[in-house]
């Protein structure tokens, strides 16, 4: 293990030497609403902040993405038929990515990355992506990811890891990908890997320690039977608090539904794919006009025992739930998945 | 605990007791910080659970939409102006509900609360008009007055306009010398400031529909921005579309808003859409001296005819 040492005065000139080998994408605050966007050519990641309300899903996954176009003008040789456009899939690095963010990177691409089928526009972006964590030093009062198989300096799924240890990162170099980024970066300077290593420990057990104990729990989840929990009596009351936005699933970094769409101008055609929800009615609805969760109560189980039961069945890889707790704080009703989660763990039916 | 909650908790626990009606919809606490979760209660027990603070912003009214059981709602002055546009819009009725009124002194504004601290809020208290808020460094004690939601400081009808217990006297009414300023500043931009002026507004929106699914209004089956089959609009983040779908629901609530908040509380990107909304409220009232959800006895003016109108077209 290669530890790095980054002074912070130096930090911006590293950044801006990296410009030149990857396009950044970090933390950036516009508007107020802090998220992870690509780096303006002065813009620099907003480390102090970089708990941001949308998850850098949308670094590998955009809202809305061009599959396929077309040119529909008859004289054209190819009209009418559909190609992948031109997108610069050249070296990206993801600045300043929390740990649990990373892990939810790892756990989509379970689902875009398959023996059977391969995404190739989430894979081509995963390819040349290179992640450059932040552990998270003071967690916030919704994060819960330690109890959801990350935790504030879990090293799942990225290239590197900087610890900010005051006037300086320690940074945990992982896989090639992350030294190849601090070589560009000019960031050279080896710090002493066992004093660095214990300075990242203690700041690592103060954090948890900030945490709490465990008080969510997944541990009985694998053993319930989903017929039991679809049948528990818990989900009625939750449907009626659900407003059923989407605002959970866009915000969580580990949904991945989509919707694709045909749209055209003038004589040009475009199919693309946008963000979708399981808590939307239009989400299942059959060309036949059946809908099999025509019902709230149908859609908001749907999304729990997707995060919390079908994935942990399907992947054995844990939860589909990182334990971001960006859904408990900006869900409007407060729909907490940490006593969602804790219901379903605890569930017997009534015999 | 403070007065309005133990009424509160009282009155509908009574309710159920005597089988007046078959569930009460109130707020309970919530998991953190100036949360609270509307939520349902069936048994006298579950309504012992019922909270009343500065953060039951959302809008009841919502929760009511085609039920056909005896219900009992809590309601502040803007959720009763919106059971009474549910009332008129045929989507509850009168007889099915048990309205206890609470007179309101405002909610608070969470995002100029956040504002105020660098590191997030870990607590919130309230005494009376005091409120408490802590971090894991700071503490402060602030006015709540001076923090209320923008709709709560132009709200001329604080106490409920439609009731059938209140759980407390009624408060006094504002007196504002102009409750439009804030829609009239953009109503002096040029055309450029006014553009850029929405433009920057929807930058952020997700088009995740917190907005419309927090609104009583908005209780279509299928909402035009979903239907498919025509598709009226793009579902993408096209800029045309993310307006197209702003504009058209700002205008399906023309004549009907009655300035809740409920929009701009759900929007996860705190999003200011009642600069929309607020245009057609002052309209309403300067073309129809019409404010929304006042009367039972009158429908909203776009959905009414009158054989006198003034307007040729219509005839
Ligand atoms: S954010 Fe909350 S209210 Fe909206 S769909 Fe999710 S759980 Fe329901
Ligand atoms: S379900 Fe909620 S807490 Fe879990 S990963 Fe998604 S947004 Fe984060
Ligand atoms: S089904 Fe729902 S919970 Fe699961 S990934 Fe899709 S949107 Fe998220
Ligand atoms: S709630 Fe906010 S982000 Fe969501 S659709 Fe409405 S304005 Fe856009
Ligand atoms: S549009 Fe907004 S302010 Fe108007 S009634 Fe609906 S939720 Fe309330």
């Amino acid at each position: 293990m290669k530890v790095i040492q980054i002074d912070k005065n130096d930090w911006n000139r590293g950044i801006d030497a990296s410009r030149k080998a990857y396009h950044l994408f970090g933390p950036v605050t516009d508007n107020n609403q802090s998220m992870f966007k690509q780096l303006a050519p002065d813009q620099y990641p907003d480390m102090e902040k970089p708990d941001t309300i949308m998850s850098p899903k949308s670094v590998l996954f955009p809202q809305t993405e061009k599959l396929l176009g077309a040119t529909l003008d008859p004289t054209a040789e190819n009209h009418h038929i559909m190609e992948r456009p031109e997108t610069d899939y050249s070296p990206r690095a993801v600045i300043g990515i929390r740990p649990y963010d990373a892990r939810a990177v790892a756990l989509v691409k379970l689902n875009f990355d398959t023996p059977e089928y391969r995404d190739p526009y989430w894979c081509d972006a995963y390819a040349a992506t290179t992640f450059v964590g932040l552990a998270v030093n003071q967690p916030s009062v919704t994060d819960f990811s330690t109890a959801m198989g990350s935790g504030p300096f879990a090293e799942e799924g990225l290239d590197a890891l900087l610890v900010d240890a005051g006037d300086l990162y320690l940074a945990k170099v992982l896989t090639p990908k992350g030294e190849a980024f601090f070589s560009a970066a000019g960031f050279d300077t080896v710090a002493d890997t066992d004093e660095s290593l214990e300075k990242i420990e203690q700041l690592k057990n103060k954090a948890e320690t900030a945490m709490g104990p465990l008080a969510v729990f997944t541990d009985k989840l694998a053993q319930k039977s989903i017929l039991d929990l679809h049948g528990a009596p818990f989900w009625e009351d939750l449907a009626f608090t659900c407003i059923n936005c989407g605002t959970c699933t866009f915000v969580c970094p580990t949904c991945w539904c989509f919707d694709i769409q045909d749209e055209t101008k003038g004589n040009s055609a475009a199919r693309f794919r946008n963000w979708d929800t399981c808590m939307s009615p239009l989400f299942t609805k059959h060309g036949s006009g059946h809908n099999p969760r025509g019902e709230k109560t149908q859609r908001v189980r749907q999304r729990f025992m997707h995060k919390l039961k079908y994935f942990l069945d399907k992947y054995d890889s844990g939860t589909m739930c990182v334990g971001c707790g960006r859904c408990v704080e900006k869900c409007p009703v407060n729909i907490d998945i940490r006593q969602v989660c804790n219901k379903m763990n605890s569930y017997e039916p009534q015999k | 605990m403070n007065a309005y909650t133990e009424k509160i908790r009282e009155l509908s626990s009574n309710l159920l007791r005597e089988g007046k009606v078959d569930l009460v919809i109130g707020f309970k606490q919530g998991t953190v910080p100036m949360a609270t979760v509307p939520a349902i209660a069936r048994t006298p027990e579950e309504a012992a659970t019922f909270v009343w603070d500065a953060n039951c912003s959302l809008n009841l009214a919502n929760y009511l939409t085609n039920r056909t059981e005896k219900i009992g709602i809590i309601a502040k002055g803007c959720d009763s102006r919106n059971i009474v546009n549910h009332i008129v819009e045929n989507k509850i009725s009168r007889e099915q509900l048990y309205i206890i009124g609470v007179p309101c002194t405002g909610m608070v504004d969470k995002p100029s609360i956040r504002a105020l601290f660098d590191l997030e809020i870990t607590q919130f208290k309230e005494e009376g008009e005091t409120l408490l808020v802590k971090t894991l460094e700071n503490e402060l004690k602030i006015d709540k007055q001076d923090y209320l939601r923008a709709n709560c400081r132009t709200c001329m009808h604080r106490n409920p306009v439609i009731h059938d217990v209140l759980v407390a006297e009624p408060v006094v009414e504002q007196t504002l010398e102009d409750p439009f300023k804030d829609v009239k500043a953009i109503e002096q931009m040029d055309d450029d400031q006014r553009w850029n002026h929405f433009e920057t507004l929807l930058d952020g929106c997700i088009r995740c529909y917190a907005c419309r699914n927090a609104c009583p209004l908005c209780y279509c089956p299928t909402c035009f921005v979903d239907e498919s089959n025509p598709q009226w609009v793009g579902k993408g983040q096209d800029p045309s579309d993310v307006r197209t779908f702003h504009f058209l629901r700002a205008y399906h609530c023309a004549g009907r808003c009655t300035d809740c908040g409920a929009c701009e509380e759900a929007c996860p990107m705190d999003i200011r859409v009642r600069d929309f909304t607020r245009k057609l409220v002052k309209d309403s009232l300067e073309i129809y001296g019409w404010e929304a959800g006042l009367t039972l006895d009158q429908r909203p003016p776009l959905d009414t005819f009158k054989p006198d109108d003034p307007d040729a077209f219509i005839k």
